[in-house]
């Protein structure tokens, strides 16, 4: 089993030097291998488990508590422009 | 004078109480050793001497004032650095998070901050919690006291080192796959791993949800009741808290273990090296000899484990470190270190269009598989015993390159995570100067009872006064 | 070729909850400062979890019953997983497998005719923040407001069964009113607590199959826009099929400016959204009964409304459609005919839709915003009743009482329209008699056509106050003499 490392790191936005590409596709191929001995065992009858700790219907009123100050908002961020977070721009308008 | 650093918490919340000890005097004896062996061992990322201080004098006021304290009051202990700690830098051992100073408190830590304890620091451990030796912090390895040239065990290895060497009376951990009892075996210590769902994980740094545990390491066993007494409990802030009404974990520790069945899963021990398994199984004989009953079982799905986890681990990892795009807070992605990638790689991929069902379906499938396998059990067994680690303490660089036989490592731990159920790790005893520790993992909710078998091995092997030379 | 559009809607309506779905910050963050109405959990920021909104679940769970949808009794929360800036965990938590509701229809009147649409899906999810995009230092950048972030949202999707912008926007519309009918939500498209996304395709006429492409199309705010943009793209992509080729699987925007769509693509999008259980959400298993309740508890819709108005108050399909446009009209309406003692449902409605709902129209108002009552128009028309007033003046009064909101005696006695009286008629009749005698001595001679100008002179001296039958009757009574 091989993976697509350039696709999959591009879903993951993440950017890998040749040598992380060259490594990981190695090393992801032996985990792979690995996993197939799940194969071995027939689940067709098993429901699968997302939650195990059997509560449901959890929830909360709908009751607005104080929300964190701007100045809180923004402190840890690289770049910030009155009040907002600042990043480049990210459309490419045709036309 | 009496040692201060060699104090249990038991031992040091009496002498708090009666005056006999200030928590500044405690702190301060804390703080030098802290600073004196972390140049050694790069337990912690940060020490928080002005906190810390600070803290210690409100304690002294506090006892002045005769106001009623919990056992835990002016304790000095660490905080593994996952654990959000609002305007401490808290940097999950990343670079991504290098400079990250949160605007919240963890809900354990607020909690531990309710009961006045002192922070002494922000441990070290493998970045993301990703790894069982402390090799994947960027910012170095932690060593491990027993042995400088051995890892200490991961994730939380900072805080198993700090504790080892006496630089805290306690620190918190996480246990995603073991990330807390494998460190508590490698450095000799009682590591917690609760029940999921019983300590909020509101505020710690989520590695992989479905599986997280929020626990703690400590010398005792009793130490270890305290914490969890101030850490456990339904919390609103996390929906997955379980509203199980909290018992006093300390009530009836010295109960024993008459008439306790203990089952020993074969699984388990097949294929243990044969020291290791020598060392648990003398230490089984004990607590037979104290009255519990040893019963063989058999855990059938316990091979599947490691390949289930490492699907399911991965997959919500990938999710989770998505948040980290460097645009609210932290370092953008490139920074993530090259076990982070490789994670977020093979979640990534394993929950990918066409492959989703060859691998994260049939790893839940697969996970309901091994919880029935420890729901069945405990109908015959109060409890299992098991090892925590395969081998003794590693040396550095020996498994860094070979992703897979790490992950293998993890054999004996991720099913109780992948199960959910509560497990306690305590020292067993020594091969060659290197601590071994075992399991005892019982049904949902009975940490309690774990305590009461774990205290009972601990009063006979006393493993707890061993101390590492360095 | 003739061509044959496929359209499909995706439909987000923002649930007008106190707070928001997953955390506690306020949803009412319309106007706000930026990032003023954020908190770990809805900033993403490590280590946070959701928790989710009971009121929000309801509300969604009471839109899939309005739209005719299966109630899931097994339902819960999955991860979306994209990368975009204003996706602060990098994961939307939405509802894949198992939403709140699956399978209803819509059915609305377009063009006279009864039309349905099936709806695939209405599943609860969470707003993402909001960009903006502009220039700082010379340079292109965008910027990001988190506030409407985590803000809860219900996405409805439509079946690919729209072939006209007609359709397309009686649809929405009808779902609009729906909504607006549940409470759960302003749908304001302007202040985009509705978004209408079109998928648009072009098929050849006569086939059944789906295209091998779609247009999705955004940042659309009014109705008239969602026809204008559908209508835009159909020409677009016939063109493009008529030249032989297909067109490009995309995201176009609307630029109401120019009156056309255009490419918005952002940069390296890969989409495979990884769906997966969101394990920090346990999940929700309710019972027939809780379903059973909330219908129970739900207000009369749109179109239970609208048969009851035909069968309880004898009118018209087309007065009651009317009516019942709005849960707020339709109450006003319900509350005059009560407040009436004479009932005439008929004149009222007349009324509603004659001058109250045309003003609303013109105005674009809402009629919650109006500081007008029921009984005060059951006053207005009682007044005309009594002859205190002339209908043209009840009018003037009406628009009077829709503006500023006083009643009818305060406004009457401000304007000074008050009919005058019989008598004092009979003296003005008298007079008008005495000045015109030559016209009327032609009236009586068979000129008839004069009448009207007697009138108007009547009308000229009491100020429009005479009521113009008794000013006729007294007029034809007196020349007789």
């Amino acid at each position: 089993m091989k993976i697509d490392i350039a696709h999959v790191a591009k879903l993951a936005n993440l950017k890998l030097t040749p040598k992380e590409e060259k490594d990981f596709e190695k090393q992801l191929s032996a985990i792979l291998d690995y996993f197939k001995d799940l194969q071995k065992l027939n689940t067709e009858k098993v429901e699968p488990i997302s939650n195990i700790t059997g509560l449901q219907n959890v929830s909360r009123e709908d009751e607005p508590k104080p929300s964190l100050s701007q100045e809180d908002a923004l402190k840890n961020a690289p770049k910030i422009h009155n009040g907002f977070f600042e990043v480049d721009a990210i459309f490419q308008e045709n036309e | 004078m009496i040692d201060l650093t060699q104090l249990t918490i038991k031992e040091a919340g009496e002498q708090l109480k009666a005056k006999q000890v200030k928590a500044t005097e405690l702190t301060e004896a804390y703080l030098d050793r802290a600073q004196k062996f972390n140049k050694k061992l790069n337990a912690f990322i940060t020490i928080t001497e002005d906190i810390a201080k600070e803290q210690a004098r409100k304690v002294d006021e506090l006892i002045a004032d005769n106001q009623q304290l919990s056992p835990l009051a002016g304790i000095p202990i660490g905080l593994k650095d996952n654990y959000l700690t609002n305007g401490i830098k808290t940097t999950a051992a990343s670079k991504v998070l290098e400079d990250y100073i949160p605007v919240y408190d963890a809900t354990a830590v607020t909690r531990l901050k309710d009961a006045n304890v002192v922070f002494v620091g922000k441990t070290n451990h493998d970045a993301w919690a990703h790894g069982g030796s402390g090799e994947n912090s960027d910012f170095g390895n932690t060593l491990n006291p027993y042995d400088v040239t051995r890892v200490p065990g991961g994730s939380s290895s900072g805080s198993a080192a700090a504790l080892a060497a006496d630089m805290c009376m306690a620190a918190t951990g996480t246990d995603t796959g073991g990330s807390i009892r494998l460190p508590a075996s490698f450095c000799n210590l009682v590591g917690l791993k609760p029940t999921y769902g019983r300590v909020s994980r509101y505020g710690i740094v989520a590695m992989a949800s479905s599986l997280d545990s929020i626990g703690h390491l400590t010398k005792t066993v009793y130490d270890s009741a305290l914490i969890l007494n101030a850490t456990a409990g339904h919390d609103e802030m996390d929906s997955t808290t379980s509203t199980e009404a909290v018992i006093d974990y300390t009530q009836d520790i010295e109960r024993g273990v008459r008439g306790i069945k203990i089952g020993i899963p074969k699984e388990y021990f097949e294929g243990l090296d044969a020291k290791i398994k020598k060392v648990i199984m003398d230490a089984v004989k004990k607590l037979e000899s104290l009255g519990a009953e040893i019963v063989d079982v058999s855990l059938p799905h316990t091979e599947y484990g490691v390949a289930t986890y490492y699907i399911i681990q991965p997959s919500e990892v990938s999710s989770n470190l998505a948040r980290y795009d460097g645009i609210r807070y932290g370092s953008g992605r490139e920074a993530f270190g090259s076990e982070a990638k490789r994670r977020i790689i093979l979640g990534t991929f394993t929950l990918s269009s066409g492959y989703y069902d060859a691998y994260y379906l049939k790893a839940m499938k697969v996970r309901r598989l091994i919880r029935e396998d420890f729901t069945k059990t405990f109908e015959k067994v109060d409890c299992i015993i098991a090892p925590v680690s395969p081998t003794l303490p590693f040396k550095f660089g020996e498994k860094a390159n070979d992703p897979l036989q790490m992950y293998l490592a993890d054999i004996y731990t991720v099913n109780m995570n992948l199960a959910g159920v509560p497990s306690l790790a305590i020292p067993a005893g020594f091969i060659d100067g290197l601590p071994v520790g075992m399991q005892i993992i019982g049904p949902d909710f009975t940490e309690k009872q774990l305590y009461q078998i774990g205290f009972a091995h601990e009063q006979e092997a006393q493993l707890y006064k061993e101390r590492p030379k360095i | 070729m003739k061509y044959e559009p496929v359209i499909g809607l995706e439909i987000h309506i923002e649930l007008n909850t106190k707070s928001k779905m997953f955390c506690s910050c306020s949803a009412e963050y319309f106007g706000a400062d930026p990032n003023t109405h954020t908190c770990p959990v809805c900033l993403g920021l490590p280590g946070a979890l959701p928790v989710a909104n009971k009121v929000a679940i309801a509300s969604a769970q009471k839109l899939g019953i309005a739209l005719h949808c299966e109630n899931l009794l097994s339902s819960k929360f999955d991860r979306k997983n994209y990368f975009y800036p204003d996706l602060a965990k990098g994961y939307q938590i939405s509802q894949y497998q198992e939403p709140f509701s699956l399978k209803g229809y819509i059915e609305f009147d377009v063009n006279g005719e009864t039309v349905k649409i099936d709806v695939t899906r209405a599943h609860m999810e969470e707003d993402t923040g909001k960009l903006a995009h502009a220039e700082v230092e010379n340079k292109k950048v965008s910027l990001i407001d988190f506030n409407r972030s985590g803000v809860p949202l219900v996405e409805i999707v439509s079946e690919p069964q729209i072939h006209s912008s007609d359709v397309a926007k009686g649809y929405a519309q009808k779902l609009q009113q729906i909504a607006r009918y549940l409470g759960i939500s302003d749908c304001d498209m302007e202040k985009g607590s509705m978004r209408i996304e079109p998928n648009v395709s072009l098929r050849p006429a006569g086939s059944n199959d789906l295209p091998q492409y779609k247009v999705e199309l955004k940042n659309i705010n009014s109705f008239r826009f969602v026809q204008k943009a559908i209508e835009y793209e159909i020409t677009r992509q016939t063109e493009i099929l008529e030249k032989g080729e297909t067109p490009a699987l995309e995201t176009r925007g609307w630029d109401e400016i120019k009156n056309k769509t255009f490419s918005q693509r952002a940069k390296e999008m890969a989409h495979d959204y990884r769906y997966f259980p969101e394990p920090d959400l346990p999940p929700y298993l309710f019972t027939k009964e809780y379903v059973a309740e909330l219908k129970a508890n739900m207000p009369e819709l749109p179109d239970e409304k609208r048969a009851r108005f035909i069968r309880d108050y004898q009118l018209s399909t087309y007065d009651c459609a009317l009516l019942t446009t709005d849960i707020d009209l339709a109450a006003f309406f319900e509350d005059t005919v009560k407040a009436y003692p004479k009932g005439e449902p008929k004149r009222i409605a007349n009324w509603i839709i004659g001058e109250l709902l045309r003003r609303l129209n013109e105005s674009q108002t809402p009629l919650s915003s109006l500081n007008l009552v029921p009984a005060s128009l059951a006053e207005l028309l009682l007044l005309t009743d009594e002859g205190k007033i002339t209908t043209a003046s009840a009018k003037e009064i009406f628009e009077k009482m829709i503006t500023s909101g006083k009643n009818a005696q305060e406004l009457i006695k401000e304007f000074g329209v008050e009919a005058i009286t019989t008598d004092k008629l009979e003296e003005v009749v008298e007079m008008v008699i005495k000045q015109n005698d030559k016209v009327v001595a032609e009236y009586k001679a068979g000129k008839e056509q004069v009448f009207g100008y007697l009138i108007g002179q009547i009308q000229r001296q009491t100020q429009g106050k005479a009521d113009p039958k008794t000013a006729a009757d007294l007029l034809v009574k007196k020349i007789k003499k």
